[in-house]
């Protein structure tokens, strides 16, 4: 046994590796992206053969690591939250397929909204697909749960949803991790007879039947779950659920004497055993819960129930992360007195790094853009989303990975001209070539800017699968090679820079510039 | 023991090197750790945070709870003053004093630097400056471990030791210049905590 300081994200890797893993599948994003690097770096992933890179989004490594179940060896496929409305097809599909080797589906949600654009909470999903869903409260918990995971997910033919929050993938704690490591499963695919795989809907209703007809065994399996805990306290006037993480704040603010029975919940569906005991046994019942408000809202219902407690009836706010003093209070316990903020703190945002690419290409597009009142720039997801505070001020509109190109398509259709969309390399191939082939299609007026860093920048700098070919791919989609302009980004080409997207932007058809210039921060780091 | 420490400042000043050399020496220690930090946009020349938690028993929380720390350490003065909620009423408060203005809001800096020896146990030095005389202005993160190491029940080397095993790759110039920034801060923090 050995004694580790792990973040959330590298303890579930090596848990992993330990109970043999055979390939991990995963495209970059906050905060989930530590456990492909993990992988990455670990000489012992080498030595085990293990596959680690990157995929182009969240539904390819989805479906790669399905792949790899089917062959019957243990996979694990890795995203941030809204990463799995991307693989959200072949997730629920998984489910109703079932796996041959174990299948682990990790999803890091992101309360707060640290680093994401909303704070959806992926229990739903695991709900949603039928399927087991395990919430670590600890490091500890996210490195055992690994081989738990497999173990359940073979068992029951299933993958299992491995649900982390910010909180827990970005801190670091002393891990032990096991002394012994599973082998890997030999390659064994699934028995072509039973033809589970092949979601015709002949197929696909006996397998969805059987689906069904397994959610008790998974009700048991969460009441005899090592993760899920029941612990009686004297003092039935609450009860207390404590999901995930809510149980070290629940923990700290009494100090570790909770007075209360408490629900300690890392495993679902609900274990109804322990649930009714609690409601049972105690006057109201208080939810802890990071996220959105799930396990209240089933606990509550439609109609409303004041016995029970939490985000949806204010003693916890309905939004945002929950932290020790926020759980003090809604248990009304005596709190420190705290220093209040003081006016003369200002909001510091992040910003482009000095010497990025992005400066050269928004100060080239906001003076190009004067010659045309009624533009509108469709952004994207990437650092060059920081593109919308000043001095830039340059975009109109950021939602989802490759929507700058729908939308600019979209709206110009409606009419806007011109239409830009601005996207990064990684995004354009993550979800950006789809929609550029339906602008192709109608020769769409819209000018799409592709921002060609060579990386996945936001995230600190991960491969992309399309560095370099930029062209090459517009180019095989259709994009006429007359309207395929490529330009470096620096302050010495600015006029030429700025010529270019003016003719391009006025152009009544489908227009490609790229502009490309490495990221300052994976070239600092090659320097180094 | 117990230490509860909010480390603070701005993307790229090495907070999480800090934090990884405390972090290091409590588990050489035997002691329990964790450490919530920031990664991902924030780390875009925004204001960063990292929650260090050391004990000698189990620790519950990732998060410092507000009016608990023992210690808020900022290499940047207005992001000390950002973190003061975290503070306990018995807790110290470090600060080099060398503003970052990349905001253009950045208020009065004579204002923010009272605002922060108002405090009852406060440690507000010109860290950059520190860091010069001894051979590198960057080092100024090491400045700052040095001042907050007196409020630390560590052995007198420990820090010291991490430190040096922690730069050993860069080499011995390198590790030369951080201890003698280490040990500049370590006088500065000394004269508060006596």
């Amino acid at each position: 046994m050995a004694q580790q300081l792990l973040l959330g994200d590298e303890a579930l890797a090596q848990g992993a590796i330990d109970a043999g893993l055979s390939g991990c599948y995963a495209y970059p994003g906050t905060p989930s992206t530590e456990i492909m690097e993990y992988f990455q770096a670990s000489a012992e992933a080498s030595e085990r053969g293990i596959h680690r890179q990157w995929s182009s989004n969240e539904k390819v490594a989805m479906e790669e690591a399905l792949g790899m179940s089917y062959a019957g060896k243990r996979a694990m496929v890795c995203m941030k939250h809204v990463g799995l409305n991307v693989a959200a097809d072949g997730f629920v599909n998984a489910a109703i397929t079932g796996t041959n080797g174990g299948l682990i589906v990790t999803v890091a949600d992101d309360p707060s909204m640290h680093s994401s654009q909303n704070e959806q909470d992926s229990r739903f999903y695991a709900q949603f697909a039928m399927i087991p869903c395990l919430e670590p409260s600890s490091q500890q918990e996210a490195y055992d749960m690994a081989g738990y995971a497999f173990g359940l997910s073979e068992q029951q033919q299933l993958p299992i949803m491995l649900r982390l929050c910010t909180r827990l993938s970005h801190s670091r704690a002393d891990v032990r991790t096991a002394a012994s490591k599973t082998a890997q499963n030999g390659l064994q695919p699934a028995d072509a007879a039973a033809r589970r795989f092949i979601l015709l809907p002949a197929i696909a209703k006996r397998n969805y039947d059987a689906l069904c007809a397994k959610q008790d065994t998974l009700v048991a399996s969460s009441e005899a779950s090592p993760f899920n805990r029941y612990e009686d306290g004297a003092d039935k006037s609450v009860g207390i659920i404590a999901c995930g993480i809510a149980y070290n704040y629940l923990q700290e603010a009494f100090g570790g004497k909770c007075p209360h029975p408490v629900l300690k919940l890392s495993q679902y569906p609900l274990p109804k055993k322990q649930l009714a005991q609690l409601v049972a046994s105690c006057q109201t019942v208080m939810v802890l819960e990071d996220g959105m408000p799930f396990v209240e809202q089933m606990l509550r219902g439609p109609l409303g129930n004041d016995r029970i407690l939490g985000r949806l009836s204010g003693e916890l706010p309905r939004t945002g992360e929950l932290n020790p003093r926020l759980v003090g209070k809604a248990f009304k316990l005596e709190l420190p007195a705290v220093t209040t903020l003081s006016p003369l703190v200002k909001i510091r945002p992040p910003r482009l790094c000095d010497g990025c690419p992005h400066i050269n290409t928004y100060d080239a597009l906001g003076e190009a853009l004067k010659d045309f009142a009624d533009a509108k720039v469709f952004g994207d997801i990437g650092c060059y989303t920081l593109g919308a505070l000043p001095p830039y001020n340059a975009i109109s509109s950021c939602v989802d990975m490759g929507a700058s190109i729908t939308m600019a398509k979209g709206a110009g259709d409606a009419g806007v001209f011109p239409a830009i969309a601005v996207i990064g390399d990684s995004t354009f191939t993550h979800s950006g070539m789809t929609g550029l082939l339906d602008a192709v299609w109608e020769n769409s007026p819209i000018t799409v800017m592709i921002l060609d860093n060579g990386t996945t920048g936001m995230t600190g700098g991960q491969d992309s699968m399309g560095t370099g070919r930029m062209a090459e791919i517009c180019a095989g989609i259709g994009v006429s090679r007359d309207h395929i302009r490529e330009f470096v980004p620096l302050p010495k080409n600015h006029a030429a820079n700025v010529q270019i997207i003016r003719e391009e932007a006025a152009y009544r058809g489908l227009s490609v510039i790229i502009a490309r210039r490495e990221c300052v921060q994976t070239l600092r780091k090659k320097k180094r | 023991m117990k230490h509860d420490i909010v480390l603070a400042g701005v993307g790229g000043q090495g907070i999480l090197t800090i934090a990884a050399i405390i972090g290091e020496a409590a588990v050489r220690q035997g002691l329990h750790v964790k450490q919530s930090e920031v990664h991902g946009m924030a780390q875009r020349g925004g204001a960063v945070l990292a929650h260090l938690r050391l004990s000698s028993d189990p620790i519950h929380s990732d998060l410092i709870a507000a009016g608990s720390a023992d210690v808020v350490l900022a290499v940047e003065p207005m992001e000390a003053l950002r973190q003061a909620e975290s503070l306990s009423p018995r807790g110290v408060i470090l600060a080099n004093a060398r503003p970052v203005r990349n905001i253009g809001d950045y208020p009065e800096l004579d204002d923010i630097l009272a605002a922060l020896r108002a405090f009852p146990l406060n440690v507000v030095i010109d860290a950059e400056q520190v860091a010069q005389d001894a051979g590198n202005a960057r080092a100024m993160n090491m400045v700052m471990l040095g001042a907050v190491s007196p409020f630390l029940e560590f052995p007198d080397d420990l820090l010291a030791t991490t430190i040096r095993d922690t730069f050993a790759r860069k080499g011995p110039e390198v590790i030369a210049v951080n201890l003698k920034a280490f040990a500049a801060g370590r006088e500065a923090g000394l004269a508060v905590k006596r």
